[in-house]
């Protein structure tokens, strides 16, 4: 069964359209990526599915209940993390947990099991102000919160953002022991480096899915046309090779530049052809790439 | 605990934390009153007044020997036209009266300073008052004004501001603040977490209004034991209807605060639309200051809207006079309909934000 | 003063009270170089950088910004830098032009040298139908862009950028880069913070902030060798991982 059941969804703000036909659905127990930039409409989605916003048209269902008809029973199904750091900063830690315990009629000490190793670093310092709490410590407060009612269905917006690799890794560590007790989690990130710790994700640009399924799947669809070059000065050799035929796309990757090239592009020609042109120890070989090729290729043939 | 107490005391912890904006608000009302009731004040003393006559006459002498006994006169002596001219343009003299005859009857002048237009109508209806009663003892057959002052009898000023600042202060309080405290939690997200759990909207707002409410009934306490007090209004039994006139203003008020946190999204906006919107026309228009009947009559017709005029009208009638209810049904009737329709107003436009 | 160097700090610290924010930092900054300046949350780059940009004063240590003393030319420092932050780089009610010519103004450029220097930058970024758009309407990509030639129009000496392409897609993300590239090649020396440690590989020279203290400081290449790692992101986590504080 289906845990996110999303057909058709389309939402406009005046003229913007920030959903376009949104259609995807993620499996019950699993760890699904929505991977976007800022503005593609993930939070728009987020607030859908939580309840916060209708749908101008399209149905969504989470956890077998419809997102508009029964949003009442469902709103007791799902926790939710806001991009945001939404907890009240004059309340301490324990306060906050226990509010948010209270509003969904449950008692802390029943669901602890749940948060408890997200909680462990927390418990602590209970009586210490929510504001006062660094920004790793909000968050796993935020998570606690979210989680407190035992929901079978959390949703996370954005909840790396600004955020540093180590930081943003350690969270990513908590959610597959959330996953065994069998919550489904859609998170939503602008780190294309992160679609490799979800099981499955969906692409979003500019409102529409450009794709979905599990990351490897994914970067099998990129195809062998990519290359990965380097030289020993960069921006000359990118500059060269936009204009070498051939070439569909050239951008840079980490230390070196990834081209985009046609079916009958040859690397080793075109290494020697550049270095004959003045670049110096000229490398291009074929590369694997990841999700950020394959978002950089879906988006540009969407427009 | 139910949800909605546990509500209720998110509110009041946020309260408790905001420790300096919960001291305003308590201090506030009891410093405004003082100084409204005490140092502040339109009453007039120490009118410096002088006398220019023509000829001296035994009537002449008469009056300014009134002057001079009267507790809120400074007489400073009979002097030439000239001079009294220079003394009021220095500002050492506040008002003259000019003696003369006129065929063999006595005519009064009042020249006064009116840079100060408050004390300048003051002092003339004062020294007209004195003169006249002068005239009156000496000449019987001049026509006599009598002037009877009602309910205030001393005239003093804290029985007019009690009414315009409670007037203020409730719009201030419930208006301001709750409108002020949803919007934030619209601002920092966390009204979304409210939204997304199952708690119902009505609840939300509920717990938002009645701590708000109670702080309300908890600044009431403490004016009215102020004003019956130290103000020394005097007591009586209306003082039932001020509590319960006052309640169906603060729930106007509460309601007020609710439509602004419905169509604000941002703190300061709140705080702009009910500054603006609000506060100064409550200060200006509302007769806290400027009598209502002295406006224009399209202001007047204006501060109709305003909803603390018509709490401040009830106010005078029910605290000053302390007339029964039944003088004030229009100030009453006005005031459950405009809560009735912002009430329904603010849960139309709260609800409309969702979808 | 050595007219190589466009950044030179020694034993830079700040303190609040018992918290040493920024402690005893060495760094220099060449001219021209595109420095990363790289660390994890509360590590005390914000500070540092604050210090840097004439914004506050350091508890004690000494240094240089474009030639001009960080305590006693504060002034001259902030009218010789440029500064794009994430968060606020523009006015969203304001036009395009608006905006530039708003920009530029609080930097003394005279009119008509705006106007020459803002055609060739609506040229360049293929603007120039946007040029009376208000801000809040155009995408978030080429907010950055404007946001950055905003920041440069006036042709400072050194350019800070403070995390300039949080949630940018990834092709928008590189063209940012090479308007980056673009304005080190023309000698405008570039200091930038990110997260993402992709962009670490694109920077001369990096240093890594960890617990208020540079932890490391040399090229990417360099670091690499250093630490055994094939990517930045592994010199990151390496050096990042022993950081106490958050």
């Amino acid at each position: 069964m289906n845990a996110i059941e999303i057909r058709n969804v389309t939402k406009r703000y005046g003229k913007l359209v920030a959903l376009d036909r949104v259609t995807f659905s993620v499996e019950e127990g699993t760890v699904f990526g929505l991977i976007g930039p800022d503005g593609a409409g993930k939070t728009t989605l987020h607030q859908i599915l939580t309840t916060l916003l209708a749908p101008d048209e399209g149905t969504a269902a989470v956890a077998g209940l419809d997102v508009a008809r029964d949003f009442r029973k469902l709103r007791t199904q799902i926790g939710y993390m806001p991009e945001r750091f939404s907890l009240y900063p004059d309340l301490t830690v324990s306060e906050n947990l226990h509010f948010f315990a209270s509003l969904f009629g449950v008692d802390v000490k029943d669901n602890f099991d749940l948060i408890a190793p997200i909680f462990s670093q927390l418990s602590r310092f209970p009586d210490r102000m929510a504001g006062a709490l660094s920004g790793g410590m909000k968050q796993k407060l935020a998570l606690s919160c979210a989680l407190i009612h035992r929901p079978k269905v959390l949703f996370l917006d954005e909840p790396t953002t600004g955020v540093d690799a180590v930081s943003r890794s350690e969270f990513w560590d908590m959610l597959p022991a959330l996953k065994e007790r069998g919550i489904t989690i859609l998170v939503s990130t602008s780190y294309m480096d992160e679609a490799e710790r979800c099981e499955r994700i969906a692409l979003i640009n500019k409102g529409k899915i450009l794709d979905a399924d599990t990351p490897e799947r994914l970067v099998e669809g990129l195809g062998g046309n990519l290359y990965s070059a380097s030289c020993g000065d960069m921006y000359p050799l990118l500059e060269a090779l936009r204009r070498y035929p051939g070439v569909n796309d050239c951008y840079t990757f980490g230390a070196a530049l990834h081209l985009v090239a046609d079916e009958g592009f040859n690397p080793d020609e075109a290494a020697r052809k550049l270095e004959q042109s003045g670049l110096a120890e000229v490398r291009i070989r074929p590369a694997k790439g990841n999700i950020e090729d394959l978002f950089i290729k879906l988006a540009k043939n969407d427009g | 605990m139910s949800i909605f107490q546990s509500l209720v005391k998110k509110e009041v912890l946020h309260l408790v934390r905001d420790f300096r904006t919960v001291t305003v608000v308590l201090v506030m009302p009891v410093v405004l009153l003082l100084l409204f009731g005490f140092a502040i004040s339109t009453e007039v003393n120490n009118v410096r007044v002088v006398a220019v006559t023509d000829r001296h006459t035994d009537e002449t002498r008469l009056i300014a020997d009134r002057f001079r006994a009267n507790p809120y006169f400074t007489f400073g002596g009979t002097v030439s036209y000239r001079e009294a001219e220079s003394l009021l343009r220095k500002g050492k003299a506040d008002a003259a009266v000019v003696f003369r005859t006129e065929a063999g009857r006595l005519k009064l002048q009042i020249v006064t300073d009116a840079s100060n237009t408050t004390m300048a109508q003051t002092s003339a209806a004062y020294i007209e008052g004195v003169a006249n009663s002068s005239a009156n003892a000496a000449d019987k057959s001049a026509a006599a004004v009598v002037a009877d002052t009602l309910y205030n009898p001393q005239l003093k000023s804290a029985y007019n501001f009690v009414p315009g600042i409670m007037g203020m202060i409730f719009i201030l309080i419930c208006a301001m603040m709750t409108s002020v405290s949803i919007v934030s939690e619209k601002e920092s997200g966390t009204m979304n977490l409210l939204l997304v759990s199952p708690v119902r909207p009505r609840t939300i707002i509920l717990g938002k209004l009645v701590p708000y409410f109670l702080l309300s009934c908890v600044i009431l306490t403490l004016m009215l034991t102020l004003s019956y007090t130290v103000l020394e209004i005097p007591f009586s039994a209306s003082v039932v209807h001020v509590v319960w006139v006052s309640i169906l203003y603060v729930a106007l008020a509460l309601a007020l605060g609710l439509l602004i946190s419905a169509v604000a999204s941002t703190q300061v906006s709140a705080l702009l639309v009910s500054g603006v919107m609000f506060m100064l026309p409550v200060v200006l228009m509302s007769g806290m200051i400027f009598p209502v009947e002295n406006m224009p009559l399209p202001l007047q017709w204006l501060s109709c809207i305003i909803p603390a005029r018509w709490y401040i009208s009830a106010m005078r009638v029910l605290m000053v006079q302390q007339l029964p209810v039944t003088y004030v049904l229009t100030e009453v009737a006005v005031l459950s309909g405009m809560t009735l329709a912002v009430l329904a107003l603010a849960i139309k436009k709260f609800n409309a934000q969702k979808r | 003063m050595d007219k190589e160097i466009a950044i030179s700090v020694k034993e830079l610290t700040k303190k609040f009270g018992d918290f040493t924010a920024v402690d005893r930092i060495n760094l220099q900054v060449k001219k021209g170089e595109i420095f990363g300046f790289l660390g994890a949350n509360g590590a005390g780059k914000t500070t540092a950088m604050r210090m840097l940009c004439g914004l506050s004063y350091p508890t004690s240590g000494s240094g240089t910004v474009a030639g001009y003393d960080i305590f006693r030319q504060a002034e001259e420092i902030k009218r010789h830098i440029g500064y794009m932050s994430q968060k606020f780089s523009l006015y969203e009610q304001l036009t395009v032009w608006e905006n530039l010519n708003l920009f530029a103004t609080i930097y003394g450029m005279p009119a008509k040298k705006i106007k020459e220097k803002a055609g060739e930058a609506f040229r360049t970024l293929g603007m120039e139908d946007m040029r009376n758009v208000l801000v809040r309407e155009i995408p978030l990509g080429w907010k950055q862009k404007l946001a950055f030639t905003a920041a440069t129009l006036h042709s400072p000496d050194i350019v800070f950028l403070d995390e300039p392409t949080g949630g940018v897609d990834p092709a928008t993300r590189r063209r940012f880069w090479e308007m980056i590239y673009r304005a080190s090649s023309e000698g405008m020396t570039v200091f930038v913070t990110t997260h993402y440690l992709d962009e670490a590989e694109y920077c001369s020279r990096v240093s890594i902030m960890a617990d208020g203290r540079i932890k490391a400081l040399d090229s990417p290449a360099a670091l690499k060798r250093l630490y055994r790692a094939a990517t930045m992101d592994e010199v990151f986590r390496t050096v990042a991982k022993g950081a106490t504080r958050e």
